[in-house]
């Protein structure tokens, strides 16, 4: 990880690049996290791909509600010569969940990305493919957001049925 | 009663072993079984390849010893609960112990069952073992209905009874898509429940030949027909490829 300095020394060489790429630098508990602008993102991680960082290990979101914006997209990457690891993140509004795929970039991201847009319904721009990866074609509505109901199916035993005449 | 215990052993020589008293039924089989594997005649009791000349007593025990009344529809069921051939199909971590109930610890080839069929056409018991995404249900849902009459379902565990700790958005129980005969629970359940389920299967196959329960459940009726239409001008003939 990059210390405290070393993470305002990076935060500072890409807002030299960008002036309204970081938005903010956060270092919890000895992990580096960048947050950037959501129109930045495809900038921020190829200057830290020519910094070192060149193996994009995951690319995960959050749901913050009911903060705002809500939806979070993490990327975390990787400097094997140095084993530094930093995560960059960006916030987008549920209204308009829409960041650039980095996916021509990153080839590892096709996957990831589209397991986002199954679960949290962010739309990634410019990818080569974004269907639904997990859940079946037709499903309606991203399961991993936090206002989507956590029950599933009611249960139909036997017991229930003869007590409640099958209508449960 | 008081058995009498007979000696078991070859006769040696000439001097065979006296002949129990008539009556005492446990003693006779005994010595009837044992001579009967040697092929040697049972003093009383005229072979059973002579039995046309057989009259009064000795038709009359032979029918009570060797001749067994049934309904058909008792030997059909009774054949089918003593022969289930399970789908070789596996789920999740439930399958595993699905698989240990053929090894040799608890064995259910003693109760017939350890055919595992490769094709759900040859197979008549899924079962359902470990959890159902709503993506894999039309999956079973369509194995389930490419089996034959008469079939069975287990349901396997928590997850596909109930979704067990996984109840949310991804899965969905094996009830609401397709008839389940019985339900193991437990999470997983021991090879020894399986067994205990199956049983439970076999028991109602034996007592109810007709299957009043698969009624209740729409279970009947839901074999996968491929029509005449369907027949296919390109379909591959596997004995001769290149036809």
């Amino acid at each position: 990880m990059p210390d405290a300095t070393g993470l305002e020394l990076l935060a500072q060489e890409l807002r030299e690049k960008d002036p309204d790429s970081v938005v903010d630098t956060l270092h919890f508990r000895g992990k580096a996290a960048l947050s950037v602008a959501p129109g930045a993102i495809r900038g921020v991680l190829q200057a830290l791909r020519e910094h070192g960082y060149t193996f994009m290990a995951s690319l995960h979101g959050v749901d913050y509600y009911p903060d705002e914006p809500r939806l979070g997209v993490q990327y975390e990457l990787l400097d094997m010569q140095r084993v530094d690891r930093i995560t960059v993140k960006l916030r987008v509004p549920t209204d308009a969940p829409e960041v650039d795929s980095v996916t021509p970039d990153w080839p590892t991201a096709d996957h990831q990305e589209r397991e986002l847009y199954d679960m949290f319904g962010v739309v990634f721009r410019g990818h080569p493919d974004l269907r639904r990866i997990l859940m079946p074609e037709d499903y309606e509505g991203y399961p991993q957001r936090r206002d989507f109901p956590v029950g599933g199916e009611p249960v139909l035993f036997t017991y229930n049925e003869q007590r409640y005449g099958g209508g449960v | 009663m008081e058995i009498k215990r007979e000696r078991l052993e070859p006769p040696r020589g000439e001097s065979a072993p006296a002949r129990p008293v008539r009556g005492d039924d446990l003693a006779i089989r005994r010595v009837d079984a044992v001579q009967m594997l040697r092929g040697a005649p049972i003093e009383g009791l005229t072979p059973a390849r002579e039995h046309d000349d057989l009259t009064d007593e000795d038709l009359e025990r032979h029918v009570t010893e060797r001749v067994l009344t049934t309904t058909l529809d008792k030997a059909v069921a009774w054949a089918r609960g003593n022969s289930f051939f399970p789908a070789t199909f596996g789920l999740a971590c439930c399958a595993i112990e699905m698989m240990s109930i053929v090894a040799s610890r608890v064995d259910v080839a003693r109760f017939g069952f350890e055919a595992f069929r490769a094709s759900p056409r040859q197979a008549d018991l899924l079962i359902l073992s470990g959890r159902v995404s709503i993506k894999m249900a039309p999956v079973v849902r369509r194995i389930y209905d490419q089996m034959l009459e008469p079939k069975w379902a287990i349901s396997m565990g928590a997850c596909c009874s109930s979704m067990g700790v996984f109840n949310n958005y991804a899965l969905v129980p094996a009830d609401k898509f397709m008839p389940v005969d019985v339900h193991v629970p437990g999470c997983p359940p021991r090879p020894e429940a399986l067994m205990h389920g199956i049983l439970k299967l076999r028991k109602m196959v034996l007592d109810d030949p007709d299957m009043g329960w698969r009624e209740r459940y729409e279970a009947r009726g839901t074999e996968e027909v491929v029509g005449e239409d369907a027949a296919r001008d390109n379909a591959v003939n596997v004995f001769d490829p290149r036809a």
